[in-house]
């Protein structure tokens, strides 16, 4: 048999999207795209240490961009997406160190990365809403 | 150097698979994200405690030597953390002649956010 008829009837893993999504993948890509976006907060992080050492005024502008309606839902987003990138990093370091890879373990710690991100977020704002007075 | 690599001889001859350089990103990957956990909670933590200060209060904080180390080492793991995370998507998804470009242009970029974040934080803590 030659080695193009072997290639043609070898079954081809299905594209990604063929899949139903699941926890473990959905976390997955999560993950990333959470990454890529505190890449943009990094950015973000630079602007405003450098409006802090321009002065008053370029910093009450970046304070005002964050306070604003579209700036404040940002912020929130921004605020999920790193405890979310947080407990699914840390979720990664034990699997790098060889821990929590049974089946029970990979969902179990998959929704305490979900409950725990939303909670760590909720409790933030509201300890910034109480310290806002 | 040599002895400590987790390279194999067939493996560096051949330079095939993850036995290029790929480990080192790898771990640093890793090492960046272990030093961001402290880090970056102290950071969150530090802005919720600063949320009704005004100027001159924030100023002030920033300035003192323990913070501006801190908000520096920030900066550094932070960006180095991008940088592979970004390397590593970019490496996923362009298969083109971009690809290359792409992550030269990444890297610049990422190294300008950390130089500027940290001469901002320096120029605060020894002047302002």
């Amino acid at each position: 048999m030659s080695n193009s008829a072997v290639e043609q009837r070898r079954p081809k893993s299905p594209n990604i999207q063929i899949y139903r999504p699941q926890l473990t993948s959905v976390l997955s890509i999560a993950n990333r795209i959470s990454g890529v976006a505190l890449s943009i907060a990094a950015v973000g992080l630079m602007i405003w240490l450098i409006a802090a050492a321009s002065g008053p005024q370029s910093y009450s502008a970046v304070q005002g961009a964050l306070g604003s309606l579209i700036g404040q839902i940002a912020l929130l987003a921004m605020t999920f997406a790193f405890f979310f990138h947080l407990c699914g990093g840390i979720r990664h370091l034990a699997w790098d160190a060889g821990y929590g890879f049974g089946l029970r373990a990979i969902y179990a710690s998959g929704w305490a990365v979900v409950v725990a991100s939303v909670l760590l977020t909720a409790v933030a704002w509201i300890a910034a809403l109480f310290m806002r007075g | 150097m040599a002895e400590k690599s987790t390279r194999s001889s067939l493996g560096r001859a051949v330079w095939l698979g993850s036995a290029k350089a790929g480990i080192l990103d790898w771990w640093r990957e890793r090492v960046t994200a272990v030093a961001l956990i402290p880090l970056t909670l102290w950071l969150v933590a530090s802005i919720i405690a600063h949320s009704s200060s005004d100027y001159p209060v924030f100023v002030a904080w920033l300035k003192a030597p323990f913070v501006a180390l801190m908000v520096v080492l920030l900066l550094i793991a932070l960006f180095y953390h991008v940088a592979l995370g970004l390397q590593v998507v970019i490496e996923d998804y362009i298969h083109s002649a971009m690809k290359i470009p792409t992550l030269v242009v990444m890297r610049f970029a990422c190294f300008a956010c950390a130089g500027a974040g940290i001469l901002a934080t320096l120029r605060l803590a020894f002047t302002g």
